[in-house]
């Protein structure tokens, strides 16, 4: 077994209206900013240990499903690295 | 006997039993860890603030033990009814379709809002007229509804949305939204009929003494 960081990215599907991230643009605007567009996401980082990067990843995926993310409004990516 | 789960940081299980108890309804509330008591045949999922709104208001108790009693039970043809988070915990348990989210502008609203009866043909709106205008409190700051346009089209052909935001005289219109839900959807049926989610709170309008009473005929739906 060997240990690994899994980083869960969990953010709202495109086109989901994101007031968060809008409110926080509209305030790095008043503070004089000059920016396009702003999204926020959330992130997980797990430590695990597992067979190998695929089985860590598999199970860090599986969590996302299950709780991490709610499918109905987020998308999610999954990265690995040995810890 | 009708259940009223009680998680950490519900805050209005003590208002839904006050209010089934004068509708002179049997009902008592259930501490989650002790799971549903043997006779329950209802379950209310009451507002409040589960796992203090924890990664996404009602995530946390959707996945607790005791609402894979909940599902069980709601197979097996037991009405249930979850209000605001209890709604927010219903669709994140999947027992109904898609999402309450944060409101439109972010922020909490705790204000009297218009519902307009939308189906009358359940057992949760069968003290209505379709097309009624229901006064009801909102208190929340994630009940913004969203949904896949597939998934809403589905619930609109199946007639399941029960109430949609809309002004005193009914009308559905972008102003009488209160918190940007799609197509003003406030409360919605499971796949069955006997398992409804709702944003507004009929059981902080049931009691005369403290003002309006239009929540009356949705908590009927228990007797």
């Amino acid at each position: 077994m060997t240990d690994y960081t899994a980083t869960v990215t969990v953010r709202l599907k495109r086109g989901v209206l994101d007031p968060e991230a809008k409110t926080t643009q509209r305030a790095l605007e008043r503070l004089g900013f000059d920016l396009s567009d702003l999204r926020s996401a959330d992130r997980f980082e797990i430590d695990l240990e597992a067979a190998d990067a695929e089985a860590a990843a598999e199970r860090a995926s599986e969590m996302a499903e299950r709780l991490l993310a709610n499918p109905t409004i987020h998308d999610y990516d999954v990265t690995v690295t040995k810890r | 006997m009708i259940a009223i789960v009680q998680f950490g940081g519900s805050n209005c299980d003590r208002d839904a039993l006050r209010a089934l108890g004068d509708l002179g309804i049997d009902a008592e509330i259930v501490w989650h860890e002790d799971g549903l008591p043997e006779g329950t045949t209802g379950v209310m999922l009451p507002g409040g603030f589960s796992y203090g709104d924890y990664l996404r208001a009602g995530a946390m108790a959707a996945r607790s033990p005791i609402m894979e009693q909940v599902r069980a039970a709601a197979d097996d043809g037991t009405p249930v009814l979850g209000v605001c988070n209890g709604a927010q915990i219903g669709c994140e348990s999947s027992m109904t379709p898609g999402a309450f989210t944060t409101n439109e502008r972010a922020r909490f609203q705790c204000e009297h809002v218009h519902v307009r009866v939308e189906n009358a043909d359940t057992r949760w709106t069968r003290a209505y007229e379709e097309g009624q205008v229901l006064e009801l409190p909102i208190a929340h700051g994630e009940g913004r509804f969203e949904i896949t346009d597939d998934a809403l089209a589905e619930l609109e052909r199946d007639e399941r949305i029960l109430f949609r935001y809309s002004d005193r005289d009914g009308n559905v219109t972008a102003e009488a939204n209160p918190n940007g839900s799609k197509d003003n959807v406030a409360g919605i049926l499971g796949e069955r009929e006997h398992v409804a989610v709702m944003m507004p709170h009929p059981e902080r309008a049931a009691l005369a003494d403290i003002g309006i009473t239009d929540g009356r005929g949705v908590l009927g739906g228990f007797a």
